[in-house]
């Protein structure tokens, strides 16, 4: 589980090259390139959430913010101010990084329940400024006229061209992420999850390494929000309140979020679910995504990652003895 | 009838304040029931306050009963959503970490989210006052009669609890699930019927609190969120686990939110709860009532 080769990492590039030729291929599923761009968004998201959660034990149910965060500060400042976008890519990951230090500090403090709570009413709060501080934001009407994105005059004006934009993101993402948690970083954080008290007395550095994962996370979803910004060209704050930091929970717990690549898969696949084939339930998806975190949490505490295990662990019980 | 002066003004606010506290006092004291006998926060301890008032929407409107028999019905109605909650959810769990506990709670709130959007839809909705809508002039505040009536029953929750958690073998049976699971079951507690009675208990009276508030402030399917959180913020604010700190706590922050709202920012009405819950959250987690070294023995 922990270690992850090159192999699978080439496959995961060689679908991301293909994918888009396939899609043109198969009239059924020509939008499917589409989904896919939300589906890398998230990934990105779901990857830092899974070095927070999973590997490190700590819970945030706020990380719409830093989301939000990212999104706006791309629109504002390439919308109103005419800056160069990826200028201000980066200086919404300053403006995360900063918030996520001056918030994850005293929240990682706390554990359990009241670091739930505490990222939770972050979440809201920063909400509510998106939905108040009108006279930059737009308020609850949104805002639009945000440029779309081009490297060296190359304009990324389709859905294809963004969708390898997107996901060249995400396997970079992946990548690091693995790298980190293939190295002493990783081995830290998976300490601090079984147990503060040993890791600290072992000598690892708690608190640092603790916010260090939480500005990490931060930063990726601040960079997701940014690129949903510049996709979609238009920004409005129910995109980033409460329920989407809950949808996170949920892309984490079905996929599994102690592997990153349940944090891929449970990504993918909520977002097929909230794009694509849940259309039939309209507004009522809601009760459709309580009841699969009700099942995955009961029946599949390590979400579908864990499905492989599970199988080999019922079908070669006498034999394996892990 | 202009001069309305500074002073009434604030009153006001105070009145209006410590009526909405009285409905976060009440929702922290279900947190706090859930929370000393099983540990767990209970996220999903503000859609029982939606799901009285809503029910109660139901028992009265729908069904045609009187206020005084749809009430206890409410009750009883919603007590059994939580018991289900407690059977279906929280005990089928087999590894039961923080993590997993949070998720489940969460994922009945929003199962207990979708189901009130399907059956009552979008649309807020209103109940009769208890006892009318004429307004009380009271140095120079106006006080609706359905206040009293918000107060009364956190005065009366309050003392009914203090009984049976002093008073009856049950209470006591309870409260030492709290202490210690396993001495408690040694002793002939069966844990799992006070966990169920638990999750009653806190279902009961988030539905007290749902049916009271919605004259005043209606009640739609999505408030649930809203207030389980700011109920927290009361139980923190008082101490978590602590009764009396959950009335202050639920008290404080009411008036709080009504002053910020109407001194500062009407917009910001929300966040100002929320700011005093993290603030609490970063400089005393143990709260102004609570106990440093309880809240370091506690599990989660």
């Amino acid at each position: 589980m922990l270690k992850i080769g090159k192999l699978p990492i080439v496959i995961l590039a060689v679908f991301i090259i293909i994918f888009p030729w396939i899609a043109r291929l198969i009239p059924a599923i020509a939008n499917y390139t589409d989904i896919m761009v939300f589906a890398g968004i998230y990934c990105l998201i779901t990857i830092g959430l899974s070095l927070l959660m999973g590997y490190a034990g700590q819970i945030s149910v706020g990380h719409a913010a830093f989301y939000g965060i990212g999104a706006y500060v791309s629109a504002i400042l390439t919308a109103r101010f005419g800056l160069n976008p990826w200028g201000c890519m980066f200086v919404g990951i300053l403006v995360s990084a900063g918030i996520a230090l001056l918030v994850g500090a005293p929240s990682l403090k706390l554990r359990g329940h009241y670091l739930a709570m505490a990222t939770l009413a972050f979440g809201i709060i920063i909400y509510i400024v998106f939905n108040q501080e009108t006279q930059w934001t737009g308020g609850p009407d949104g805002m639009a006229g945000i440029p779309g994105l081009s490297i060296f005059g190359f304009d990324l004006d389709s859905v294809e061209k963004y969708f390898y934009l997107v996901w060249g993101f995400v396997l970079a993402a992946f990548i690091f992420s693995v790298n980190v948690v293939q190295s002493g970083a990783g081995r830290a954080l998976r300490a601090i999850h079984s147990s503060e008290s040993a890791a600290s007395a072992m000598g690892v550095n708690v608190s640092k390494f603790k916010v260090m994962v939480f500005v990490y996370s931060a930063v990726l979803a601040s960079l997701a929000g940014s690129l949903y910004a510049h996709y979609m060209n238009f920004v409005n704050p129910a995109t980033f309140d409460l329920f989407f930091s809950i949808k996170l929970l949920i892309m984490l717990a079905l996929g599994g979020m102690y592997t990153l690549w349940g944090a891929v898969i449970g990504a993918g696949i909520f977002t097929f679910l909230s794009y694509e084939w849940l259309h039939y339930f309209k507004e009522f998806e809601v009760f459709v995504y309580g009841a699969i975190l009700l099942v995955v949490v009961i029946f599949l505490p390590q979400g579908l990652a864990g499905v492989p295990g599970m199988i080999k662990g019922w079908l070669g019980r006498p034999k394996s003895n892990e | 009838m202009e001069t309305i002066t500074l002073g009434g003004q604030l009153f006001q606010y105070l009145i209006t304040g410590i009526t909405v506290g009285s409905i976060y006092a009440m929702v922290a004291v279900g947190f706090n029931i859930i929370y000393n006998v099983t540990e767990i926060i209970n996220f999903a301890q503000g859609e029982f306050v939606m799901l009285g008032g809503l029910m109660m929407v139901f028992c009265h409107a729908g069904m045609g009963l009187p206020l005084i028999m749809a009430f206890p019905l409410t009750v009883i109605l919603v007590t059994l959503v939580g018991m289900l909650m407690d059977r279906l959810a929280i005990r089928p769990i087999r590894q039961p970490t923080v993590l997993s506990l949070i998720i489940a709670t969460i994922a009945v709130s929003i199962l207990l989210k979708g189901a009130a959007m399907f059956i009552w839809g979008k649309d807020p909705f209103d109940l009769p006052a208890f006892s009318g809508r004429n307004p009380i002039m009271f140095f120079g505040a106006v006080i609706q009669p359905q206040y009293f009536w918000v107060i009364g029953f956190l005065i009366l929750i309050v003392i009914a609890l203090t009984f049976f958690f002093d008073r009856t073998i049950l209470g006591k049976a309870m409260s030492a699930c709290a202490d210690n699971p396993d001495a408690a079951s040694l002793v002939g507690i069966n844990v799992k019927r006070m966990i169920m009675l638990a999750f009653a208990l806190s279902a009961a009276i988030g539905a007290v609190a749902g049916i009271v508030v919605t004259p005043i402030s209606l009640m739609e399917y999505d408030r649930g969120a809203m207030l389980a959180v700011k109920g927290f913020g009361a139980a923190v604010l008082g101490g978590l686990g602590s009764f009396p700190g959950a009335v202050m706590g639920g008290l404080i922050l009411g008036a709080i939110e009504s002053l910020g709202a109407g001194l500062i920012s009407s917009g910001y009405k929300d966040a100002f709860a929320l700011i005093v819950l993290l603030v609490v959250l970063f400089f005393k987690p143990s709260g102004i009532f609570g106990d440093i070294e309880i809240s370091r023995i506690k599990r989660f």
